[in-house]
This record gives C-alpha cells, structure tokens and sequence, in this order.
C-alpha cells in the first residue's frame, strides 16, 4: 500500500475572516486520512482548532504596519506525521515563556498556546530568515 | 454575529445561530454580552446549540460574559453545548467555571 502523502500551502492575508478556510481544511484532512483508526471527529475538531489557534497567532504577530502581509501556512502529511507549519513576518515571540493559564482564575486570552500543546505531540517556534516558523507536529495512530 | 435574544421569565436567553465562534466574531459576542450587562440584565443563559466549533477567543467571550455579570451578583449559563464543544470546556476546566445546562428547559427549570 502507498503511503498517504498530502501537501497543502496556502497563503492568505492576515484578517480573521479567513480562519474558517484554514481551519476546514484541517478538518477536511481528518475526514479522508486512509488509514487513521482513533476517533476521527475529535481529530477533525482538534485540526481545526490548531490551525485556527496557529494563524490567529500568526495574525496578532505579523506586522501590523505592513497591509499587504501574509501568513503562509503548509500542511504536509506523510504516512503517520502530520506537519503544520505557520510563517509570519512580525517581531516574533519566545514559546519557552508562554504560561500555562492559571486554571483557578482563567483569563479571557492567552489560552492558545496551551490548546496547541495539549493537543498536538511537537510544537517550535523558530526564526528563519525573514520570518518565523511555528511548527506543529501530530502522530496519527 | 448572528444571534437571537429572548426573554423566558427574568431570562435573557442568548442564542447562537452561527456553526463557529472564533477570533472573527467573539468579538462582537463580548461586546454584546457586555452591552446587556450594561443595560442591567442580571441573568443570561447563552444557548449553544448550533455552535459546532469555538476557538480561545470564544471561550474568552464567554468568560467575560460570567465574569462581568458574577461581579453585578448576576447569573450567567450556558445550555446545549454539542461533544466536541464541550471537551474544548473541559480541556481548559471551564466547565468547572460556568454553568452548564443540558438544554434550555433544564436551564430555565433550574435557575427560575
């Protein structure tokens, strides 16, 4: 059998109005993997929710002063890896210093981050040349 | 955001008429929430039957609405939530935070 191998790139500008896009996709993605047997619909939310979270982050840390920017965001799977990737073009930000929400007193915001780690198995955050790289990796079991 | 207000007894029944809150609309669900608590609603059942998917910022909505009413000793619950919505509640313990009912009726019965 071939492994399953799926490569989606798509570039859009950096409103809000275009995360139901991003986030169907992940969804779609879920829905006709070949050979995944956990429960699918979960998946489906939790690709969702990923990428929505991941390309608001991406929005909140483009660059503001720049109309015309982008995210860029790259969906790859390959055989049993799922590999997300958001670029963006802002002052970027260090991961390593993102709390964990305090779950007595929760906040409005600042839960993003959290619901990327729980639900994924990697999660970088990088400087490349000319922008950043939050990188998401998921093992389908 | 689309959404309907309806008033069961002294309940502001708030209902969502949309498939997905996330950081395009929660926006305006926040201020909205905000606006009846200014005009001195004091309890406010927010029904999420036909939400199929919330992101943070509409989590975020949401406990904004709990917070501002607790703090103006009103009452604040949700009612309908559908499975994967609410294992979004879970996953950050907010169902420990609000009120949640299993439908409308529940919601009414209990909290008239």
């Amino acid at each position: 059998m071939c492994p399953s191998v799926i490569q989606v790139d798509v570039i859009i500008p950096t409103q809000t109005k275009y995360l139901d896009l991003i986030g169907s996709i992940g969804e779609r993605i879920a829905k006709e993997l070949d050979n995944f047997t956990g429960d699918r619909e979960a998946l489906a939310y939790q690709l969702n929710l990923v990428l929505t979270e991941a390309t608001v982050n991406a929005i909140k840390h483009g660059n503001d002063n720049n109309p015309q920017d982008t995210v860029r965001i790259s969906i790859h799977l390959f055989d049993q890896e799922l590999n997300i990737k958001v670029y963006d073009h802002g002052q970027g930000f260090d991961l390593a210093t993102v709390p964990v929400p305090d779950f007595e007193q929760p906040k409005e915001s600042g839960m993003g981050i959290f619901l990327i780690r729980s639900l994924m198995d990697s999660v970088t955050y990088t400087r490349q040349e000319d922008c950043n790289v939050l990188e998401i990796i998921k093992y389908l079991k | 955001m689309n959404l309907n207000l309806e008033k069961i007894s002294d309940i502001s029944v708030v209902k969502i008429n949309e498939e997905r809150i996330d950081a395009h609309n929660s926006g305006e669900l926040k201020e909205y929430l905000l606006q009846m608590i200014e005009r001195g609603e004091k309890h406010i059942v927010v029904q999420l039957e036909h939400v199929r998917f919330i992101d943070s910022s509409g989590l975020g909505a949401l406990l904004s609405g709990n917070k501002n009413i607790i703090a103006k000793s009103g009452k604040f619950a949700l009612s309908n939530i559908q499975q994967q919505v609410m294992s979004m509640f879970e996953l950050t313990r907010l169902n420990r935070v609000f009120e949640i009912y299993t439908d409308l009726n529940d919601a009414v019965k209990t909290e008239t």
